[in-house]
């Protein structure tokens, strides 16, 4: 137990200095520009009065070290500091937005992870079948696909030839749950197909690699049921692996919700950001940057923690 | 010659449907002027005229000829995105493998500084650089380099890995060879196969991700006509049932899946090689 502990406190510890190393990337990015930033921005025809108020504005007055403190301060403490563009509080801007992202992720995993693991055990379980192989096909076109081309091409069936849901998913706080999800099905659904096929092609290769196993030839010889076998005997060695899989493509989603949200008009913090990155309107960029990476982290950090603390090797060393 | 085109007929259908999707791409990017009915730049009627014999696939937001564009979009699209695929290959290879044969010190400034690239999302890493530095395209190229750099370095890294504690290495070194010549002459030989496969997958996150910043708007900028941004000016005509704008979105999946498709051969021929010996 001493052991596991060990190796998870070590992965964590690993997770942090990444999270630190990023925020150095994300307050230092700006010291790469070769120039000066607010010059940069504000362009040619700024009076140096200006730039010298943009320059407070964005702390760039101070030395980089203390800009980066009080950066790192103001986000642990909740406030961000203010948004060039409109002279707002930058959590007031993020707030709502970032629980409407997560309410559209949470519903898209909602759907994508049980299908996901249903379909990748029956491609499993039908391997080297039609079914299989159209399985396959799926997995590639769906990688190939942009996720704009996705979206698109359900807005023009789903919204405009057959009207069931709409093509613009303007969601509120004070709208009912039913209600939220009725207007957030097509975007849902567009991140739903961008990640089912990776998610269920590596659930088909967790299984089918176990099947392999002298313990699963074992149980096929006494004669136990295809499906039985997987159930009961693989699935449950399978689980790390798959919950690997679902955690990489959960992290996988925080981003794609990006462009999502973009297509759909979706109120939620990656539109922000993007509408920020025009503007480049940067405290709000990295406010938005250190959030995306700080869930991705997380999620890939848990990943590998569940995958650790369920492997039995490592439960009981030697 | 013949030995080449001999690998190419025994290909399964997919994948000569592949190269033949790639073929007629190149083409169409390399001889865009000649093929193109109007320029890239023109304005030449209204905007969003329908399908017609003048304007084949109508015009689009500011009356511009969507066909014509399509073909200049095919080379800046996928002119930049195999550009980008090389300076990666060739930042993130050379890298890869100082790293493996060195080893000590540099491989573990380089490791831990990609380690840390890797975990900022790629999509997010670029919008914050964006922002910063602006859309043009240098530091357009720059950024995509670097990310996908990071990808290709830990391939190159792992496989050259491998190569670096074979005896010829440890004979070429105690014979007095540099760096160099090791490099070029004994990993990078025996790390082509492997790196080749990759190219294909590699070109096709580039020019996904390229076409997915420009559908954002912050990838080429115009009037340089752009399969991703076409999608974006021209989004509105969905409502009216009019699948227009879809074509660039398509042009992008056809081509990715082609090349996947070529990668799918490409991988299966050479495991199976391996199974028969």
């Amino acid at each position: 137990m001493i052991h596991i502990l060990k190796i998870v406190a070590q992965r964590i510890a690993l997770g942090l200095l990444t999270l630190f190393a990023i925020s150095l990337i994300i307050t230092f990015g700006v010291e790469l520009l070769p120039g000066d930033l607010a010059e940069a921005i504000l362009g040619q025809g700024a009076t140096p009065e200006t730039v010298k108020v943009f320059r407070t504005e964005l702390g760039l007055d101070k030395p980089a070290h203390l800009r980066y403190l009080s950066w790192l301060y103001g986000m642990s403490t909740g406030d961000m500091g203010v948004s060039l563009a409109n002279k707002r509080e930058i959590s007031e801007l993020i707030g709502i937005r970032l629980s409407n992202t997560i309410f559209l992720g949470g519903f898209a995993a909602a759907i994508s992870v049980p299908l996901a693991l249903f379909l990748g055990i029956l491609a499993a379980l039908y391997r080297n079948t039609l079914y299989d192989r159209a399985v396959n096909t799926f997995t590639l076109t769906s990688i190939s696909f942009p996720e704009f081309f996705v979206a698109y091409i359900l807005i023009f069936f789903f919204a405009i030839k057959l009207g069931w849901f709409p093509g613009i998913s303007n969601v509120s706080t004070n709208l009912s749950l039913g209600d939220k999800l009725y207007r957030s099905m097509l975007p849902a659904a567009t991140l739903t197909l961008v990640v089912v096929a990776h998610m269920m092609r590596m659930t088909r290769a967790a299984i089918i690699n176990l099947l392999a196993s002298p313990y699963i030839e074992m149980v096929r010889l006494k004669g136990i049921s295809p499906m039985k076998i997987i159930l009961r005997h693989a699935l449950p060695n399978a689980l790390a692996p798959i919950v690997n899989v679902v955690a990489i493509n959960l992290a996988y989603l925080v981003v794609g919700v990006v462009i999502v949200e973009v297509v759909f008009v979706y109120p939620g913090l990656g539109q922000l950001m993007v509408d920020s990155v025009s503007k480049r309107d940067i405290p709000v960029v990295q406010a938005c940057s250190m959030i995306f990476a700080s869930v991705y982290i997380l999620l890939n950090l848990s990943a590998d923690i569940i995958s650790i603390v369920t492997n039995p090797r490592l439960l009981h060393p030697r | 010659m013949s030995n080449i085109l001999k690998i190419i007929f025994s290909a399964p259908l997919s994948a000569k449907f592949g190269m033949l999707v790639v073929l007629i791409y190149s083409i169409v990017a390399i001889f865009a002027p000649f093929i193109a009915p109007y320029g890239e730049r023109e304005i030449l009627g209204r905007a969003f005229e329908l399908w017609s014999d003048k304007y084949l696939l109508g015009t689009d937001n500011l009356g511009r000829d969507m066909l014509s564009r399509m073909i200049f979009g095919a080379r800046n699209t996928i002119g930049l995105a195999l550009s980008i695929t090389i300076l990666a290959f060739l930042l993130g290879s050379l890298t890869g493998m100082i790293a493996a044969a060195l080893g000590g010190w540099v491989d573990q400034i380089l490791s831990r500084i990609v380690d840390v690239l890797m975990s900022i999302p790629s999509l997010i890493f670029a919008l914050l650089i964006l922002s910063i530095f602006g859309t043009s395209v240098p530091y357009l190229i720059a950024t995509i380099t670097v990310i996908d750099a990071t990808r290709v370095y830990r391939l190159a890294r792992a496989t050259a890995m491998n190569v670096v504690v074979m005896d010829y290495v440890e004979v070429a070194r105690v014979r007095g060879e540099k760096l160099g010549w090791v490099i070029r002459k004994e990993i990078l030989p025996n790390i082509t196969a492997p790196l080749l496969a990759e190219f294909g997958l590699r070109f096709c996150f580039v020019f996904l991700f390229i076409s997915a910043l420009s559908f954002l708007g912050l990838g080429l900028q115009p009037p340089a006509a752009d399969w991703g941004s076409m999608v974006r000016d021209n989004a509105t005509l969905i409502t009216f049932e009019d699948m227009t704008p879809l074509l660039p979105a398509g042009a992008i999946a056809l081509l990715t899946i082609a090349i996947n498709f070529i990668v799918d051969w490409m991988l299966h021929k050479s495991s199976g090689l391996k199974d028969v010996s």
